[in-house]
Order: structure tokens, then C-alpha cells, then sequence
């Protein structure tokens, strides 16, 4: 007991330091740091066009395990390099992931604060959506809108930018609800400052922080959400290429040709493990009330 | 007590109102399943006969009132594709589904409670650590890749399982394991969190200063108090796991309902996946509602509260 309480009584920014980050922090934001590298040079650094076939060279072996250095992550059923596919694939999953969690933040924020704002009936119908989405299977309804819409890819975005939008509006709501009691709040609105300007120049700049950590919560689950609707064949269609339908059209070569599929799994688990990390990170440093 | 499980009733029901008016708009106002099902060059007597035959030449507003109807007589409607009767043809999938789901369910409350609570016990030191790495990996894994990575290794490298399909009862344990290792390792999360909660209470703090063991503690006061969010997280876990299927029977050919759903997707046999989607809703709602009234009964704070944490 006298370990736990000890533990209590010194915060851990006075043991640390604010400047120190942790190791593990570090490698999480060194792959992060690249996997963006890697989407924003897709175009200059994959060594083959995605769709250029090969079929002299098909379902050859990484570089090292008896492949050669043409292909380094080794070679597809039809000879397309792997290294340029899972390079494209991870610009085009993190663009995805990154626009869905813009969408799904900004919605859920705009409704909290509309029901902290409005009160009353307003706020009343907006909680009951919440819940309604909360007892709603996400992927289950994704599927069924995805199957009968088709699938482009601005509807992909739109439609995992409504992931998690039911968290961020209960965060943004407690929030400002909050914020409204608090000194700087009164001052501003008897300084007459209307909604708009109170909401967006001093109460959402105010909760942004805590509204970011919410999103890195819900980025790494939206990378998995995109990855297993691809994986499943309804998500990114081809010609384009995500990281989950690699692995969905590896798959049938399992046995035969397992770096087809390994390859991008490795780097969907390291990436959203990467960002699970730095995300609850961020939180113990900036709001430890949150989850 | 009375009130509050009314509350809870009324809230649930309406709950399922809205999910059933967003399953209806979304599927019905997303296409017209005419020309899906007919395909683009059907004759355009053949798609009149085939809306008049669905109801589909109706105002929405009256499908809507017929679907309600129908869906309270238990008349979930026929697939479009074999014209079979949706409700069986759904409902003999859950026994299959159920018998992955609670088997996971299982193991991820027997691995992850008691992780997070070795956890929370030596919170700081390299095993918590450890631990809790773990933990995060075992949820950052998407349940493909982990399914895939173990049919690589059981069943194509050791050959000692089967890669898919239900036709023995070992069959089974990796389906359980993929669907499992997500929800425990979220669930160690959580416990060790709960209980790092419960451990910084001023209760535990009088328990030990009058000289209790700290087993005692921990058992006595601790665990109890821990419990109480435990059960709540343990009754959401129901819909993560309902989701989890869709990928891991895919994966592993089990035919339940995440398949069936897939495969009608597929096929676009709306009946079926409208049927789907309302009973997998209608489970998550009854274990919500479960967990809300079970929590009443444990927590008397909540009975007359608000909202509570959630």
C-alpha cells in the first residue's frame, strides 16, 4: 500500500522531466514519422508502377529468402512488385483513415456543442442518437450501406468519418458544458461575444486538446475498420490498393506465397499499434480523466 | 426501482425505433433493388413487376409503416434471391456464431481480468509494463491478420488444425482464439484502469491503515468495487464481438451470421441483410439493457441518478 500511495503523491512529470519521451514513444513516432514519409514520396519511391505485371517473375520470394533485388518484398500471382503496392497501399489507407477521423471529429464536436449550447429538446434528441449509434454495430451497418451504395471512395471516407463521432460528441458535450460554467466563459459572453464567436475562438480552443486525444483513439480502430471492410472485398476497390485488400487478395496464396500477405499485415499492426501508443501517451500527459 | 427499470425499457425501445428507421432509410433509399437484382438491361415491365411485387412502387412513408408491421408479426420478409423465408434461414446461424462468441467471450474475461489485475497489483514496474504492451498489441492486431498468422502456423506449417469450416469440434479453437485475443486484450485494459481507480480510493487506504492484510484488502474491497465497471464493459464486449465474427468467420469459412452477412452483401439479398442487422441491434441492445439493470441492482447510486458515468 505504501508503494501505491507513494506513487500517488509525485506526478510523474515532476520524475521525468516534461522534455523526456519515452522510449517506446519514440520508436511509435519514428514509425509514424515514416509511414508518413512513405505516403507523401509514394509516387517517387516505389520502384514499379502498382499494376506494371511481370509475369516471368511471378510469386517470387522477398530479397533474402531466395528472391532477388529486383523485388525486394518479393513479388504478386501476377509479378507486381509488392514494395511498390504496399507503398501506394499505405498512402491511400492513412489519407483514408486520416479524412474519416477529420469527418468523424468535426461532426461529433459540432453536434456536442450544439447540444451543450441548445440544452433542452435539442440536446435530448442528440443524446438519443448517441445512443442509437453506440447500440448500432458499426460494421454491420457499414456493410449493408456500402454493398448498396457501391464504393467509391469519397463514400468509404464519408461513411468511416461517421465512426466514433457519437465519442467525440460526448466528449465535446461534457466539455463544454463545463467550460460554460467557468470564469472566462462569463466574461467573454458579458463582454457580448456571441455564440459563434465564444464557441470557436474560446471554448473549442479551449477542449481541442482533449478532442485530439478522443481522435487518436478512434484513428487506429478506423485503420482497422477500413483494413477489414477491404480484407472482406467491400472496401477499396481495385485498381486502387489499401493495405486490407492486399491481404484480402494475398490470401489465396497463403501457403504458397505467404510475404503477400505478411508484409502489409506487418504494417497495419505496427502502424495502429504506433498510434495506440502515442495516443495514450498524449492522453496521461494532456487529460488524464479521459477512458 | 420500479422507474428506473422503465426507464431503461423505454429508452431501449426506442433505441431499437431508431435503428430500425435507420436500417429501413439507408437500404431502401441507397438503391433500387429492381435494377441491382435485375441488372441494368432488365425490360422495364419486368422491374415494374418486380416493384410491384416488393412494394417497392409505394410512398416510403407506407413501406415504412408496412415494414413496422411486419417486423412486430415476425415477418422479417423473403430473400430476394431464393425467395426463402429470411427469419430461419438467419436465425439457424446464431447457434453457430454463438458457439465462437461465448466460448471467446470466455477467454477473454479468464486472460483478461486477471492480467489487468496482475497488472494493477505492480502497477509501474516492468511486468505491468509488459503486460499492458501486450495487451495493446493484442488489440492493434487486426483479427484477419492474427486469424491469417495462425492458420500459417496451426494449420499450414504444423499442420495439427484445421485452416476453416466447422466439421470437427477443434475446429473451432482458432476462430476462438482470433475472436478472443481483441476483446480480452481490451478487457485487461480496462480491468488494470478500474482497478488502479478503485485502488487510489481513500476506502482502501482506511482498510489498510487498520491494519488489514492487503489480501484482505484487495479481496474485500477492492475486487467488489472494481467488479461494478467490469460488468458494464463485459455487457458492450457483447457488440464488439458480434462485429469481430464478420471478419473471423470470413476468415475461417465458419458459416454463422458474419458470413451470411458477407455472402448477402455480396449477393445484395437486402431482406437478409436488413434481417441481420436488426437482430445483431436487437442483441446489443438487450445486453446493454441487461448491463443497465444488472448495474442498478449492484450499484444503488445509479438506480436513482441521472445518466451515470456512461
Amino acid at each position: 500500500m505504501s508503494e501505491q500511495s507513494g506513487e500517488a503523491l509525485v506526478a510523474p512529470r515532476l520524475r521525468r522531466g516534461p522534455t523526456t519521451i519515452p522510449r517506446g514513444v519514440m520508436m511509435a513516432l519514428a514509425w509514424l514519422a515514416l509511414m508518413l514519409a512513405i505516403a507523401a514520396l509514394a509516387d517517387v519511391i516505389r520502384p514499379y508502377p502498382i499494376t506494371a505485371i511481370d509475369l516471368g517473375a511471378r510469386l517470387q520470394p522477398p530479397f533474402g529468402f531466395g528472391g532477388s533485388a529486383r523485388h525486394l518484398l518479393g513479388t504478386d500471382e501476377l509479378g507486381r512488385d509488392v514494395l511498390s503496392r504496399l507503398f501506394v497501399s499505405i498512402r491511400l489507407s492513412l489519407l483514408i483513415a486520416f479524412g474519416a477521423t477529420t469527418l468523424g471529429v468535426l461532426l461529433g464536436a459540432f453536434l456536442g456543442l450544439v447540444a451543450a449550447h441548445l440544452r433542452g429538446l435539442a440536446e435530448q434528441a442528440i443524446l438519443m442518437l448517441v445512443d442509437a449509434q453506440a447500440a448500432l454495430p458499426f460494421i454491420i451497418l457499414a456493410l449493408s450501406i456500402l454493398a448498396f451504395f457501391g464504393n467509391s471512395l469519397p463514400l468509404l471516407t464519408a461513411l468511416l468519418g461517421l465512426y466514433g463521432w457519437e465519442r467525440h460528441a460526448r466528449v465535446a458535450r461534457g466539455l463544454a458544458l463545463g467550460a460554460g460554467a467557468q470564469g472566462y466563459t462569463v466574461a467573454v459572453r458579458q463582454l457580448g461575444a456571441g455564440p459563434w464567436r465564444l464557441y470557436l475562438l474560446h471554448i473549442v480552443p479551449n477542449i481541442a486538446a482533449t478532442l485530439i486525444v478522443s481522435a487518436t483513439i478512434t484513428f487506429p480502430e478506423i485503420i482497422l475498420l477500413e483494413s477489414g471492410l477491404s480484407f472482406l472485398g467491400l472496401g477499396v476497390q481495385p485498381p486502387m490498393s489499401s493495405l486490407g485488400n492486399m491481404v484480402g487478395y494475398g490470401r489465396g496464396y497463403l501457403s504458397s506465397a505467404p510475404w503477400i500477405v505478411l508484409a502489409p499485415s506487418l504494417v497495419i499492426s505496427l502502424t495502429t499499434l504506433a498510434v495506440s501508443i502515442t495516443g495514450d501517451w498524449l492522453r496521461d500527459r494532456l487529460d488524464p480523466t479521459l477512458g | 426501482m420500479l422507474g428506473f427499470v422503465l426507464r431503461r425499457l423505454a429508452r431501449a425501445a426506442l433505441t431499437m425505433l431508431i435503428v430500425v428507421a435507420i436500417a429501413f432509410a439507408v437500404l431502401r433509399l441507397s438503391a433500387d433493388p429492381a435494377t441491382v437484382i435485375l441488372g441494368p438491361d432488365a425490360p422495364p415491365a419486368a422491374i415494374a413487376a418486380f416493384r410491384h411485387a416488393w412494394g417497392l412502387d409505394r410512398p416510403l412513408w407506407m413501406q415504412f409503416g408496412f415494414y413496422i408491421a411486419a417486423l412486430l408479426d415476425g415477418d422479417f420478409g423473403r430473400s430476394m434471391i431464393n425467395g426463402a423465408t429470411v427469419l430461419p434461414l438467419v436465425l439457424n446461424r446464431v447457434p453457430t456464431t454463438l458457439s465462437i462468441m461465448l466460448p471467446a467471450l470466455l477467454l477473454a474475461i479468464g486472460i483478461g481480468v486477471p492480467a489487468g489485475m496482475f497488472a494493477a497489483l505492480r502497477r509501474n514496474t516492468f511486468a505491468d509494463r509488459a503486460v499492458m504492451i501486450a495487451a495493446v498489441a493484442g488489440f492493434t492486431v487486426p483479427s484477419f491478420v492474427l486469424g491469417l498468422v495462425l492458420v500459417l502456423v496451426f494449420a499450414v506449417e504444423l499442420g495439427w488444425l484445421p485452416s476453416g469450416g466447422n466439421d470437427h469440434w477443434y475446429s473451432a479453437i482458432l476462430p476462438i482464439v482470433t475472436l478472443g485475443t481483441g476483446a480480452g486484450a481490451v478487457l485487461a485494459r480496462f480491468t488494470r484502469s478500474a482497478m488502479v481507480e478503485v485502488l487510489g480510493q481513500p476506502y482502501i487506504l482506511t482498510a489498510s491503515a487498520k491494519g488489514l492484510l492487503w489480501r484482505v484488502v484487495i479481496r474485500r474491497h477492492a475486487l467488489p468495487n472494481a467488479a461494478i465497471p467490469l460488468v458494464t464493459m463485459i455487457g458492450f464486449m457483447v457488440g464488439g464481438l458480434l462485429a469481430g465474427a464478420v471478419v473471423t468467420e470470413s476468415v475461417f469459412s465458419w458459416p454463422g451470421l458474419g458470413r451470411l452477412m458477407v455472402t448477402s452483401v455480396g449477393s445484395r439479398d437486402l431482406a437478409v441483410v436488413q434481417c441481420i442487422l436488426l437482430l445483431v441491434s436487437l442483441m446489443m441492445v438487450a445486453s446493454n439493457l441487461t448491463v443497465d439493470l444488472v448495474y442498478g441492482l449492484i450499484d444503488p447510486r445509479l438506480r436513482h441518478g441521472e445518466r451515470g458515468r456512461l
